[in-house]
């Protein structure tokens, strides 16, 4: 009891006998050890400086179009992401998210290939992949197994399925998806966005209202810091558990929906190892793997980092593709070490 | 404890089970599955496929075994193994005579000496920086396809080198070379961590790593142990799968045998948890993925429904390990056995303090009693079943 009781006054009494710290200190530590907007706002620096150093080695490069491809491109791996922000905040991971979308294109390429109308498919794709999230959820919450396995079997369960749907790769030809895929939305300056992209942001503002400003919201960053502690705080611990994989589940089906748009065709080899791009995304976005601390915006940067390399490397044109996955380790290593030094500085300080 | 209740308990039950389920199944689907013949003093038939196509994912489900058992779990096996591949094939192909023993010799050992490397690398992350091993080993999965491309320039490396190919293909004592390599290794491994305290150090640090580094154990560096053995394993596994196939190929060899081996592991009864293991589990595990996939094919199972064959049968295994289900099973089945032992005959461990419940509590909480209990027993079981594997 003394010694837990001297400990801390001695402490206090050396922290405060020197001068204090400068504003821009305390705020960078408050920072790094509580809200993490530093973090998002290395990445955002980070964004800027690896499109900076494109512009001035490729010319072409600062142009308003490139900056939208980076959306049009990668409109299905923001969705994927959200989707995955909100299960790595509970400090679960989900890696069925790229069978799932190889999934939802198959589906959806059979189902209109079968005369469905397009807003059925949608729904029942959608309907889908939330009914496999919501089982991988329950397993997860109610039989206490670890998430990586449980979704891990999801993954192979969702890859089956295609197989058993569709070996070889559907096109896609109907009216409706067809439109929403060739059609731009025309902006200033003679530049465009595709309809994906809308689609995609209204799902990460969504995100971003459902994490900050509901309730659900609040209680997946609880059960993120101490699932434990949310649960004696009579916070609803299970609901929230199998919600998040629900809404992975959805996400990844959204996501498939975008990404057979992006393709035109449904094919049950798609999507094999984006569940990592998207991992890296929200990692390189600042959220923490194990879970409680993190923004779904960070994870839009994440991904525009990795679309960014990918162009940077596509308008070299020297570099071959290998390159890509070198790069995205080298920065995942590096965010991870990052993280990992100021989470202890901020241990040992706080 | 009687022995109806102590194989009921065991870890090993429902793996055991799933595997004579399979090979029942095949019994009476396709006799021909059991016929092994002779031919040229080799071994042949489904069984010793079953064997030989399971060795590498057995290799490195033991390595994969001590990682879990330390409380981590290594991603990044599948690329270790293709940049081993990679290795090996380029420095044989560009070696004065790529046909001569000692190319290969030089190729083997310089793979295995960067797949060393690569596992320290790992250890380095999780160890000395405190990095969760999904991110630290996620790090290497990503990059390592990259850097196995890199090494071969993009292209599949064809090598015609004999000493090389019978790692792949060639006999020992009949038996496929691949199964003695891993069966020696499993044997060396069984008796490093059973006959030693090794094992119990690692589920120490696996159990509270900072506990056991007070107690005195040396954590870190039993972490960092497990990390390059389990890259030593992988590197010999992508020789293996190479040497199969004469040609390395970077985008395929070892894509998803990091799961493959993690489900081995986790089938075996070895909680991602950390803190126990089972080499025997493992075997018994690789062995049951093995034979599922084998007989996909031999039964003639369309091939667009193997994958999902393979998951459901998964499933079903993880649903009947996971504790949840076995407890509320057990709960279901418990009320049965008080009145036969009141009937005075003594079956069971319910006599003593029966009216106290110490019986339903401790089956309550079954996580810890049926984890630590049977692990006196897998010492035994490792030490024999290890050399009933390399023989079998």
């Amino acid at each position: 009891m003394t010694v837990s009781d001297t400990r801390p006054a001695s402490e206090g009494a050396g922290s405060t006998a020197p001068a204090p710290p400068p504003a821009w200190q305390t705020w960078l530590r408050a920072s790094t050890t509580g809200s993490r907007t530093f973090s998002v706002l290395v990445t955002a620096v980070l964004l800027v400086v690896l499109f900076g150093a494109g512009s001035v080695r490729y010319e072409n490069f600062g142009t308003p179009q490139v900056v939208l491809n980076l959306f049009v491109d990668n409109a299905h791996l923001i969705v994927l992401a959200v989707g995955m922000t909100f299960v790595i905040l509970t400090g679960g991971i989900d890696l069925s998210a790229g069978a799932v979308v190889a999934l939802s294109t198959v589906m959806a390429a059979r189902m209109l290939e079968a005369g469905w109308s397009a807003p059925l498919t949608v729904l029942a794709v959608l309907a889908t992949g939330a009914l496999l999230g919501w089982a991988m959820g329950a397993a997860v919450h109610h039989l206490q197994l670890q998430p990586f396995i449980v979704t891990l079997a999801g993954m192979f369960l969702a890859r089956g399925l295609c197989f058993v749907i569709s070996v070889p790769s559907i096109p896609i030809r109907d009216p409706a998806f067809t439109s929403l895929a060739t059609n731009f939305v025309e902006l200033p300056g003679g530049t465009f966005l595709t309809y994906s992209v809308f689609i995609a942001l209204t799902v990460l503002i969504a995100a971003m209202w459902v994490l900050h400003r509901t309730r659900f919201g609040r209680t997946v960053y609880a059960v993120g810091g101490n699932e434990n502690s949310a649960a004696l705080m009579g916070l609803a611990v299970s609901r929230t558990k199998v919600g998040v994989y629900v809404i992975s589940g959805t996400c990844s089906a959204l996501a498939g929906l975008l990404f057979s748009l992006y393709m035109l065709s449904g094919y049950s080899l798609h999507g094999i190892g984006m569940e990592l791009d998207a991992i890296a995304a929200v990692v390189i976005g600042g959220t923490l793997l194990t879970g409680g601390a993190g923004y779904v915006f960070g994870s839009l940067l994440g991904v525009l980092v990795l679309g960014t390399i990918q162009a940077l490397i596509s308008f070299d044109g020297g570099l071959s593709s290998w390159w890509t996955r070198i790069t995205i380790g080298v920065l995942l290593l590096a965010f991870v070490v990052v993280q990992r030094l100021s989470t202890r500085s901020a241990g040992s300080s706080g | 404890m009687t022995l109806p209740v102590r194989i009921s308990r065991s870890p090993l039950l429902w793996p055991l089970a799933a595997l004579l389920a399979l090979l029942l199944f095949n019994l009476v689907v396709n006799p021909g599955f059991f016929t092994v013949r002779i031919q040229d003093g080799h071994l042949f038939g489904s069984l010793v496929d079953v064997l030989k196509n399971g060795s590498p994912t057995l290799l490195i489900a033991l390595g994969m075994t001590l990682v879990i058992a330390s409380r981590g779990v290594d991603l990044s096996v599948g690329a270790v193994v293709a940049i081993s591949a990679a290795i090996a094939c380029t420095s044989i192909a560009s070696a004065d005579d790529p046909s001569s023993p000692g190319a290969a010799i030089v190729a083997m050992t310089s793979a295995i000496g960067v797949g060393l490397l690569l596992g320290a690398w790992n250890g380095l992350l999780v160890s000395v920086f405190g990095i969760q091993p999904i991110i630290a080993t996620l790090v290497l999965m990503t990059a390592g396809r990259g850097i196995a491309m890199l090494i071969t320039d993009g292209q599949i490396i064809t090598v015609n080198n004999e000493t090389y190919s019978w790692l792949g293909g060639g006999h020992v004592l009949g038996l496929p070379a691949q199964v003695v390599v891993t069966g020696l290794i499993l044997l060396l491994v069984a008796v490093l961590t059973r006959r030693t305290a090794l094992g119990m150090l690692v589920e120490a640090v696996g159990i509270n790593p900072a506990a056991a580094r007070l107690a005195g154990v040396r954590s870190r560096s039993i972490t960092w142990t497990v990390y390059v053995f389990a890259a030593f394993a992988a590197s010999v596994a992508g020789l293996m799968i190479s040497a199969q196939v004469n040609a390395a190929d970077a985008n395929r060899a070892g894509l998803f045998i990091e799961l493959d081996a993690i489900l081995a592991v986790v089938i075996g009864g070895t909680s991602l948890a950390g803190g126990r293991y089972s080499l025997t589990g493992t075997v018994i595990g690789a062995l049951v993925l093995q034979t599922l996939t084998t007989t996909v094919y031999s039964v003639g199972i369309p091939s667009q429904y193997s994958t999902l064959f393979k998951a459901v049968v998964i499933i079903v295994v993880f649903l009947l390990q996971a504790p949840r289900l076995r407890a509320a099973l057990r709960r279901r089945r418990r009320p049965a056995p008080p009145p036969p032992a009141s009937g005075g005959l003594p079956s069971g461990p319910v006599p003593v303090g029966t009216d106290l419940g110490p019986t339903p509590t401790a089956v309550g909480a079954p996580a810890v009693p049926t984890g630590r209990e049977p692990s006196g027993s897998t010492v035994v079981g490792a030490g024999n079943d290890p050399a009933e594997g390399a023989l079998r």
